[in-house]
């Protein structure tokens, strides 16, 4: 029962969906007050709640292990504890897919219900056009996706019982990028429905703002969370691999950047407004691409996730019908849109162009990367792109960027004077001087990791100078989110440079006793004693280890073995320090009775992530500064109303 | 989320590589004595592809494969031979697929012309916005 | 400026081109050898079994064609083709095998149960022989002519219909 009113109430959204739809392009065709055109906002709204609904029963589903329902079946178990049952609710594709368009509906509800900055005209486009998207979703569920299809026998035991998968961190992360996507399909519909009614002004970038904000907060978060767990899992200590899965989680992140910044300028200024329009389709077709590459396994990565060559046409299907209408309506319509106010290269908008286009380029290059193999495969031929391409190609954008980055937020907008800021740029020039002077001479560390520490350096410091001279105090809320991202910026290039420059690694068979080192650190192989587990067998080694002779710590790597399924892991050991970590991983053993043992020492590593979360939280400050003065603003429109019309009164 | 992927993996691939008592070949995870050849080893390996998990390189895998490339890599490189010889090497036996460092050629050079192209569309667009009045 | 407007749609249209192309295309994940129609390097190894000598580059300079088998006790897929090469050693076809990081004792046990139709096995610990003849996984058969010139790769088990495909490959090495 339950399964089947989860799928009535599927069926009745995408029903609603329809009527959305429709009731947009009444408002576009015969004018907002036609009565199709009421029923939007409703159906928006009321859609929301179907599929908050929808999605709820499969929680239940899955909470009480319905094993008549195929999905539970094969994705769940009696046994394992509630929060990783409801975590396999999305853990994959069939509930991945309906989490997806929940979100997405209740953020178009959210929008139905409460945003009335922009015409009417423009709203019932920009929900028309949610309607339609969200209407691709329902159509991929309900015909080739249904997540509650029943079983006609119920099975007595579910399938799911993988302890691996059986990770907070994997329940947490795949909803993390769903949001990020959602809040650009959001984005997206703000872009067509603009285009739909050549409405493009400031405040539709502010209507559209929060929702690239909150997009981009949980884009960095599931990249750095994403990231943090290849590092410790992988057990190689390696944690960025410009892998085709990772790039697709990392091009909607670029995009929104771009898209945030330029976003900014239009609310602020009126100008890039078809910039604007068009980093907003390009942001969301590029969550599309990145989720049609994971799940249709087209490209060569033992990664895909759920792959299945008919949901990769259905999702191609999708992607063509959302981009390609979009990007045709952008050649129809952008030429009648004027490109809004001019500037000068001396100003904050001068700045961020530059920032805009350098992000696009490094856009366009990650891109490449990632398609050209699938490009030669064509022909029958095969390549392979990987790091030693992406760092140089992408580092002749990223560092002219970065030097923009230090600067541009200094300026003021409009037009300014380089002399202005003379001081300023002299500073961080003379850091950047210095920094590479130390390292590149004294320390003799290769260019990129070279350049990675000097520019680190010297935006660290530049990106606190737009806050000199000002009372803190009164420094707006999304100042200092500005100031905040750009240093986790700087932060996580840190990182970045010193792990490449700096990390030492040794690889060693040792007996028990034996003593080797790696960078500051001594480490001595106490014994290596069998553990077992639920489900699994190891051998803990464990090892004493002194930073620069001082007290010695106890850590324990291991090297798991389970047995149903039949795996090997290797458990890896992270000894944290302010100045780095210390990655210690035991492998297997040799016939002499030695033990392999990697070890790396890498400085200031954990910085990268810090810096991703730095970043993330000056995009939360924003998005908090960005809806306060939203609700004041709001609330003074309000007043100001409630005294025309007493003013009325009384005349 | 490239470990979820990478644990799908493994349990995929495990079945095929079942019990493998040979122990690992000398240099799979050996460093070399000389600091300056394992660097150029280690920087190498970064480089080439682990052939039986397609998208690892050879140093990141556990892959018995793997640690016998890095093997071959290291003993070629104390050998004497250059890292670019040992990619040379292998590009002979396995294509370009092997190495994730693209060379220019006629099958690649659209993977350097279009950065090239970005940085002079760039610069014209800068060019031609600014300079009325900078 | 309008004509540039409609650059985005024409480098989609592309992408979604190729992109649906590539989906109605059988995936195949084999890495093929740039070794065929270039002569075996050199190399010697020590016997895998006790009741079959070594392999040594210079044993395929004799004239006649052979199959050089690149296996494993411990490969399933292994198991599956054991059959067909029974069915080639049959038809007189020399095959001869080059165990991959494998122990005696597990390829006595292999042979004892799925047949033994190898002339020789030699033993690959370091897969030197897999990686100098741009071999990427087991099992893989190589058509080697008697000139030492490796003519044919086949990638993976050899089902039934891969035996005449063989048959007729070493019928051309043969000239």
């Amino acid at each position: 029962m339950i399964a089947e009113i989860g799928l009535a109430a599927l069926w009745l959204a995408a029903a609603l969906a329809v009527l959305q739809l429709a009731g947009g392009l009444a408002a576009l065709r015969a004018g907002e007050n036609s009565d199709l055109a009421a029923l939007t906002r409703p159906a928006a709204v009321l859609q929301g709640g179907l599929v908050a609904i929808s999605f709820a029963m499969l929680l239940w589903l899955f909470a009480i292990t319905d094993l008549s329902v195929k999905l539970v079946a094969m994705n769940s178990h009696t046994a394992k504890p509630l929060i990783f049952k409801l975590s396999g609710a999305w853990g994959n594709h069939e509930g991945s897919m309906l989490l997806w368009v929940t979100v997405m509906a209740l953020a178009g509800a959210l929008i139905a219900g409460i945003e009335r900055r922009l015409p009417e005209k423009t709203m019932q486009a920009t929900l028309a056009a949610q309607g339609f998207v969200a209407l691709g979703f329902y159509a991929f569920l309900l015909l080739s996706s249904n997540p509650f299809e029943r079983l006609p026998e119920p099975v007595i035991e579910g399938l799911g019982l993988n302890p691996l998968l059986q990770d907070i961190g994997l329940a947490l992360h795949p909803p993390t990028l769903y949001f990020g996507y959602v809040g650009l399909s959001v984005a997206f519909s703000f872009a067509v429905g603009a285009l739909l009614t050549r409405n493009v002004t400031p405040d539709f970038a502010r209507a559209m703002r929060p929702w690239i904000l909150g997009a981009w907060v949980f884009l960095t978060l599931g990249i750095t969370a994403g990231s943090y767990w290849a590092y410790y899992e992988l057990g190689w200590g390696g944690y960025w691999f410009w892998d085709p899965v990772e790039n697709a989680s990392l091009m909607p992140w670029l995009a929104a950047t771009a898209l945030l910044h330029s976003a900014s300028v239009l609310a602020s200024r009126d100008a890039l407004r078809v910039w604007t329009i068009m980093l907003g389709v390009v942001a969301f077709s590029m969550s599309m691409l990145g989720t049609f590459l994971v799940r249709s396994g087209i490209l060569t990565s033992v990664h895909a996730f759920a792959v299945d060559p008919e949901r990769g046409s259905f999702i191609l299907i999708l992607l063509g019908l959302y981009i390609g209408g979009a990007l045709l309506l952008f050649a129809l319509r952008a030429g009648t849109i004027s490109e809004g106010e001019r500037f000068s290269i001396a100003s904050r908008e001068g700045a961020l162009v530059v920032n805009n286009v350098m992000l696009s380029a490094i856009l366009a290059v990650v891109l490449l990367g990632t398609l050209y193999p699938l490009l030669t495969e064509a022909f029958d031929v095969r390549v392979s792109v990987g790091p030693p391409y992406f760092n140089p190609v992408s580092a002749v954008f990223v560092f002219p960027m970065l030097a923009v980055m230090a600067v541009g937020p200094l300026l003021r907008w409009r037009r300014d004077s380089w002399s202005r800021i003379s001081r300023e740029m002299a500073l961080t020039g003379a850091l950047l001087l210095v920094a590479l002077v130390i390292f590149g001479v004294v320390s003799q560390v290769a260019l990129l990791p070279l350049l990675g520490l000097s520019f680190a350096i010297a935006l660290g410091v530049a990106s606190f100078l737009p806050l000199r001279g000002r009372n803190l105090r009164r420094v707006p809320i999304a100042v200092w989110g500005m100031v905040m991202a750009h240093f986790g910026v700087a932060v996580a290039l840190l990182g970045m440079a010193s792990e490449s420059a700096f990390s030492t690694e040794r690889l060693a068979a040792l007996a028990e006793g034996e003593r080797t080192s790696v960078g500051p650190w001594a480490v001595e192989l106490q014994a290596v004693e069998p553990i077992a587990g639920p489900n699994w067998t190891a051998m803990a080694a464990r090892m004493a280890v002194s930073y620069d002779d001082g007290e010695p710590i106890e850590i324990a790597p291991q090297s798991r073995n389970f047995w149903a399924p039949a795996q090997q892991t290797t458990e890896s050991v992270l000894v944290t320090r302010w100045n780095g970590q210390l990655y210690a991983v035991v492998g297997s053993s040799s016939n002499d009775g030695r033990w392999q043992v990697r070890l790396w020492w890498k400085p200031l590593v954990t910085l990268i992530w810090y810096g991703g979360l730095l970043v993330a939280l000056g995009g939360i400050l924003a998005l908090i500064g960005r809806v306060r003065t939203d609700l004041k603003r709001r609330a003074a429109v309000r007043k100001g109303a409630a005294r025309r019309l007493e003013m009325e009164k009384v005349s | 989320m490239r470990a979820l992927f990478a644990l799908l993996a493994i349990m995929i691939a495990m079945p095929v590589a079942a019990q493998q008592s040979v122990p690992p070949a000398p240099y799979a995870y050996r460093q070399l004595d000389d600091p300056v050849q394992e660097a150029e080893a280690q920087e190498l390996m970064e480089t080439l592809r682990c052939l039986k998990c397609q998208s690892q390189s050879i140093a990141d895998s556990d892959a018995p494969m793997a640690g016998d490339m890095r093997h071959q890599v290291r003993i070629r490189i104390a050998s004497g031979d250059s890292p670019e010889q040992v990619r040379g090497w292998l590009v002979e036996r396995y294509g370009d697929y092997v190495s994730y460092e693209p060379v220019l050629s006629a099958r690649t050079w659209p993977l350097f012309a279009v950065p090239a192209i970005l940085v002079l569309v760039a610069g014209l667009l800068f060019w031609r916005r600014f300079r009325r009045r900078a | 400026m309008s004509w540039r407007l409609w650059v985005p749609l024409l480098l989609f249209s592309g992408f979604l081109g190729l992109a649906g192309y590539q989906l109605t295309q059988p995936k195949d994940d084999v890495v093929e050898s740039r070794m065929v129609g270039r002569e075996l390097p050199y190399f010697t190894l020590p016997p895998a079994s006790l009741d079959r000598p070594g392999v040594d580059s210079r044993d395929f300079y004799d004239g006649r064609p052979k199959l050089l088998n690149i296996w494993a006790s411990w490969c399933l897929p292994c198991i599956a083709e054991a059959p067909q090469l029974e069915a080639l050693k049959e038809q007189g076809v020399e095959i001869v095998g080059v165990a991959i990081r494998d122990e005696p004792v597990d390829v006595m046990r292999f042979l004892t149960q799925h047949g033994n139709p190898y002339t020789r096995i030699g033993r690959d610990d370091l897969s030197e022989v897999q990686l100098g003849i741009g071999s990427s996984g087991v099992p893989e058969t190589f058509v080697i002519d008697g000139k030492g010139v490796i003519r044919y790769q086949h990638i993976g088990d050899i089902r039934e219909e891969h035996v005449p495909v063989l048959l007729e490959e070493l019928r051309k090495a043969e000239s």
